[in-house]
């Protein structure tokens, strides 16, 4: 038997997981709540070996990727274009394209510490970021979906998928340095 | 055969994603050996990746 309280104390983290993909409060609150049926219809097969928060994904994850698939490509008006370049990185390099300033260590974070921060920092980093861009990474980084896959449901080429990944991996790497570096100035 | 710190963090992302081609695996090790930033810029994709990853699996 799952607590309720339990459960409950789940839903903000199913609810930013789904949020992330969708990009639709209504429909991610929608997928989050099939997944707690879910969950309860089959809370004996929830075997307690992992956290309940694991168990809880791998049951939201299995809907959003059965629910990307059936819906077949996504329609997006936005234009490729400005997302099939990576100019807006320029500022980070010189002239002849080597770094320009210094990459320092991130010294502070634990790994651990990381996965539990991830959201927060995506969640802030993502809207700045191209809806494509954000999207190829969460199929990508978060789902673990195949290169292939985000190609066809994007309707892009290897190429741009590539291009997208490294904007967004990119924009990633900057929000968790600034993340890092405000708390070791705290 | 050389390459510049932009185009190895092209290779680097790209090597996260797939296998390099033997030619890009190795201009972009030869690149890493002899640059600091690119090989803690490395590091860090990675720990975004596991840190994504994790998030992903909920743990």
């Amino acid at each position: 038997m799952i607590a309720h309280a339990d459960l409950e104390a789940e839903l903000p983290y199913l609810q930013r997981y789904a949020l992330a993909q969708l990009r639709d409060r209504d429909a991610a609150n929608e997928i989050v709540q099939e997944t707690v049926l879910a969950a309860l219809e089959s809370g004996d097969s929830f075997s307690g070996k992992s956290s309940l928060r694991t168990w809880l994904t791998s049951i939201l994850r299995f809907k959003l990727i059965d629910r990307l698939r059936r819906k077949g490509r996504e329609v997006l008006f936005d234009s490729l274009e400005d997302e099939s370049d990576d100019s807006d990185f320029d500022g980070l390099f010189s002239q002849d394209g080597h770094w320009q300033n210094k990459i320092k260590a991130w010294s502070g974070p634990e790994e651990s510490l990381m996965s539990r921060q991830f959201w927060e920092v995506f969640e802030r980093c993502s809207q700045v970021m191209p809806r494509r861009t954000a999207m190829a990474f969460v199929m990508r980084e978060v789902m673990g979906l195949e290169i292939a896959e985000i190609c066809n449901n994007l309707d892009i080429t290897a190429t741009n998928c590539s291009v997208l990944l490294y904007r967004a991996r990119m924009s990633l790497r900057e929000c968790f340095e600034i993340r890092w570096a405000g708390e070791a100035r705290a | 055969m050389k390459i510049n710190c932009r185009q190895a963090s092209r290779l680097i992302s790209h090597g996260l994603d797939q296998p390099l081609s033997q030619w890009d695996y190795l201009r972009l090790r030869v690149h890493l050996w002899m640059c600091g930033n690119c090989r803690q810029f490395s590091r860090q994709l990675q720990i975004v990746q596991q840190s994504a990853r994790k998030a992903g699996r909920g743990e």
